[in-house]
């Protein structure tokens, strides 16, 4: 079975096909940004990008993902390399407490600021509803997707 | 009190030529010895070695190290989302003088000798040490000033010390810290007692906006996290308890678990007796987490229940219900004559109050990874606990603590879930099995069914007013509940509890069910629920008498005074007063509403804040209530991290209104009803309020925000849906009553 996560093809032996995406990420290519929450789409920590739109990796059989483009958040920017407008806003507006769903958040956020370069509160909202945050720091996020969609408009970071 | 520019002696000492006082040689390296509780404040003194075993490193203390690379800061503390490996060095760089980007920040090790307790909970990191990382930055301070003087040949008084240089004004000569960390290591380590520490208004990164240290890992995805540690050879791992907590395993499908894909070994475990530690259950090892959930899905285990839990929500609604009008079997506070209060009453009311269980549900299932080898265990482990948790793994397992060594993780959420720990012990029991590392991972299901929940309660109040609408009196029955007599966690009045010491005639008494399912700390134990009976009920006092809700308060806290002398985890009622009237004004207290709109408001003081709500909501016909805004005035004394802080009283407000608005723990036969977060339904973005912070500036020791501000939210917004609607919600959560968070 072969995967094209971030640009890279994988050659995956002996996986499940039915395994979901997130334990291929996390367990077989340790892309661990990816997170377990719940197992049953309800929380969006797994949030992952298959053809630019987010799915709950925790329950996408992997075999779904073979002929697509996975991104994750490792592959936003290079390892030591300019951070994405999305992440670095998340930076800035120091938008994480425990951090544990923002991986989830920032895919999330990205696929929506790529659909849709200027959202509106509704529109954010209604994109990010999927993804919880235990801690509780949906303003900040919604601050920083606003601050991201501005960067992105000016030209800057992608 | 001595100026930032006086140094200790020692370094006078040295600085004068004068050979230092030796100070003992105690290890092969520095550490802090806390010479203990004196009058409520933490005391230490500094011991340590000189410098030349470091090779050149300034490094007097476990919190910071300086050599010519670099200057290093430790955070000692678990980080749980509460943001103490931001705030925790922050305090060492301001009494350092280290400019904050020249700073790299490290976890620390768990080893108490050096660091102490390192514990995350209680809201206590910023206040248990706030002297000690004071203390420990400015040591290091006042060695690099004095090698700076020797360095210069100059007196000390003409040095200061900014942005991570010593300088010398008179000639405009600048030396970074890395320049003399050779030559400060050289001197002695001062005495802590004699240390200068700045003033509040010297302070130049205490109290201004930070940004996580961790932030651009985490939006990296790096393997910061528990869950994210990965061992060469690592095994998987799953176990299954029994769904009636504390349940023994029978027997289980053993052959057909072993013939599965990917499975390395299944087997069952006795449990150690210790329902904190190892319960019983079935575990299964394999090459990957998904061939281990997989099989774990197969299992079928048949369960001695005869010690198990039998609890039952229904049951204990029924008996509370029966129970409440009668006196309760402990009076845990008697002040006054309650029953002269209510007897001799102008008005008197009596209302009943239910909240239910609930999860902590921190987002990072329950995992660690553990190996063991020739006696000893290894683990990594996302704990609020680590000390704790070496002491129940020795336990557990029946070795020695000093076997049990434990690296600390990041914790997806900690909410008091990971002052706990079971997942430890069972990692490390099931790593005695296996041949290798090993890596246990709870699923959510298993988080839900093997939590130790947030109890749930039952109060009956009763209340007096006088002729003028003053409170005269107040009687709380709480039905609670007991393990075989003992309360469970937060089911329990604590002597001193709000509103002690406030109200002249007050009563609070309790009868315990018996329950079995473990309870445990969650955010704010015992605050976050009592909080919301207690500010309602004095809602609905002040509403029966006709009064303004925010004068019936302030009466309530009367003159500017400490309940406690001497106690800095006292509520101070000048504080109290200051909080409520800053949220007050802020929100617009006392302007007109149109119709279906309300503001309310509350106070609670816990884990030493004191923090205020309003909130204003909207309701419609159909029960569904738009939390427009909370505004939020807390006093914490000085803030360490602004951001930080806001963070926390943002997330406080969130997480208070998710629980109130739909979360509810039942059980039925021992067993938890509620698996996952489909019947668990958490707040989301759509519902989302503004929150509007904001803190009195107070010269208070300070103290720490991952809780205070969550008890006063339900009461807030209850309280505004009784302005808006004239419906009194007395049940959490809200969803019982028919009321949604829109």
């Amino acid at each position: 079975m072969r995967l094209n996560v971030n640009g890279t093809e994988h050659e995956l032996e002996g996986v499940d096909p039915s395994a979901p995406l997130l334990w291929v990420l996390r367990d077989g290519l340790g892309l661990v940004g990816a997170k377990f929450g719940c197992g049953i789409s309800q929380c969006g920590a797994c949030t992952v990008l298959v053809d630019g739109e987010p799915v709950r990796s925790c329950s996408y059989p992997v075999a779904a993902a073979v002929e697509a483009e996975v991104s994750t958040v490792e592959g936003l920017a290079e390892p030591g390399g300019e951070l994405s407008a999305v992440q670095q806003a998340w930076v800035d507006l120091d938008v994480a407490q425990c951090g544990y769903c923002q991986a989830g958040q920032i895919m999330a956020a990205e696929a929506l600021l790529r659909s849709n370069p200027s959202p509106t509160d509704a529109d954010i909202d209604r994109a990010m509803a999927p993804n919880l945050c235990r801690c509780g720091t949906y303003l900040r996020i919604r601050k920083a997707i606003k601050v991201a969609a501005a960067q992105r408009a000016e030209g800057g970071r992608s | 009190m001595k100026t930032a520019m006086d140094l200790p002696v020692e370094i006078e000492e040295a600085v004068n030529g004068i050979e230092p006082i030796r100070i003992a040689k105690i290890g092969r390296r520095e550490f802090l010895k806390l010479t203990g509780l004196v009058g409520g404040g933490l005391m230490l003194s500094f011991t340590g070695l000189r410098a030349a075993a470091t090779g050149g490193a300034l490094h007097p203390n476990g919190f910071l190290r300086i050599d010519s690379e670099g200057i290093t800061l430790y955070a000692k503390n678990p980080e749980i989302g509460q943001g103490v490996k931001t705030s925790l060095p922050m305090i060492v760089a301001e009494e350092l003088d280290a400019a904050w980007e020249d700073v790299a920040v490290a976890q620390s090790p768990i080893d108490e000798a050096t660091y102490g307790p390192q514990v995350a909970g209680g809201s206590n990191s910023i206040r248990v040490n706030w002297d000690l990382l004071r203390t420990a930055g400015a040591t290091a301070r006042a060695m690099l000033l004095g090698a700076a003087a020797v360095r210069l040949g100059v007196p000390p008084a003409e040095l200061a010390t900014r942005d991570s240089h010593v300088v010398h004004e008179r000639t405009g000569t600048r030396l970074h810290y890395t320049d003399l960390a050779d030559a400060a290591a050289a001197m002695p380590v001062p005495d802590a007692s004699r240390l200068p520490l700045k003033a509040p208004d010297q302070y130049r990164l205490l109290g201004t906006r930070i940004t996580g240290v961790d932030n651009e890992a985490l939006v990296r995805g790096e393997p910061l996290f528990g869950i994210d540690q990965s061992l060469p050879g690592m095994k998987y791992a799953v176990y299954q308890k029994c769904p009636a907590q504390r349940g023994r395993v029978k027997s289980f499908n053993e052959s057909e678990i072993r013939q599965l894909p990917g499975i390395h070994d299944v087997f069952s475990l006795e449990g150690n007796g210790n329902p904190l530690e190892l319960m019983p259950g079935v575990a299964i090892v394999a090459d990957s987490t998904w061939a281990a959930l997989s099989a774990k899905r197969q299992l079928r285990v048949d369960w001695d229940e005869t010690d198990a839990a039998q609890d039952s929500w229904s049951d204990a609604v029924a008996q509370a219900g029966r129970l409440r009008r009668e006196a309760g079997a402990t009076r845990v506070v008697e002040s006054g004559d309650v029953d002269a209060a209510l007897a001799g009453s102008a008005q008197r009311l009596e209302s009943f109050y239910t909240y239910h269980f609930a999860s902590h549900a921190q987002l990072e299932p329950q995992n660690c990874v553990a190996r063991f080898a020739n006696g000893a265990v290894e683990l990594w482990a996302p704990t609020q606990t680590p000390h704790r948790g070496i002491d129940n793994v020795a336990n557990t397992l029946g070795i020695p603590a000093d076997r049990v060594t434990v690296h600390q993780t990041r914790c997806g959420g900690g909410f008091g879930r990971r002052l706990y720990n079971d997942f430890m012990c069972e990692a490390a029991a099931i790593a005695t099995r296996v041949d290798g590392p090993v890596k246990l991972q709870w699923t959510r299901e298993d988080d839900m069914s093997h939590d130790l929940f947030r109890a749930g309660g039952f109060h009956q109040l009763e209340g007096s007013l006088d002729a003028e609408g003053s409170v005269t009196g107040l009687r709380d029955h709480f039905i609670t509940f007991a393990d075989r007599g003992r309360p469970v966690s937060g089911g329990s009045f604590r002597p001193g509890v709000f509103p002690s010491g406030l109200i002249d005639n007050l009563r609070l008494e309790e009868t315990a069910l018996e329950w079995r399912t473990r309870c445990g700390a969650w955010r704010a134990p015992f605050s976050n629920v009592f909080g919301f009976v207690i500010e309602s009920f004095v809602h609905e006092l002040a509403t029966a008498a006709g009064r303004d809700h925010l004068e019936v308060m302030l009466e309530i806290f009367g003159e500017p005074r400490w309940l406690d002398p001497g106690n800095p985890r006292a509520l101070h009622t000048g504080r109290a007063a200051g909080v409520v009237r800053l949220a007050a004004e802020r929100a617009g207290w006392g302007r007109a509403m149109p119709a279906g709109r309300g503001l309310g408001l509350a106070f609670y003081f816990s884990h030493a804040g004191h923090v205020a709500e309003v909130a204003e909501v909207s309701v419609d016909a159909e029960k569904k209530i738009k939390v427009h805004r909370v505004t939020v005035a807390a006093d914490v004394g000085p803030i360490v991290n602004l951001s930080g802080a806001e963070n926390q009283l943002e997330g406080s407000v969130i997480d208070g209104l998710s629980t109130m608005a739909g979360l509810a723990v039942t059980f039925e036969n021992g067993r938890v009803e509620q698996s996952n977060f489909d019947a668990y339904p958490m707040l989301r973005m759509p519902e989302t309020p503004e929150v509007d912070v904001h803190f009195v500036a107070s010269d208070f020791p300070p103290s720490g925000l991952g809780e205070p501000a969550l008890p006063p939210l339900a009461p807030a917004v209850c309280n505004a849906v009784f302005a808006a609607t004239g419906h009194r919600i007395r049940t959490l959560p809200i969803s019982e009553e028919g009321f949604s968070i829109v």
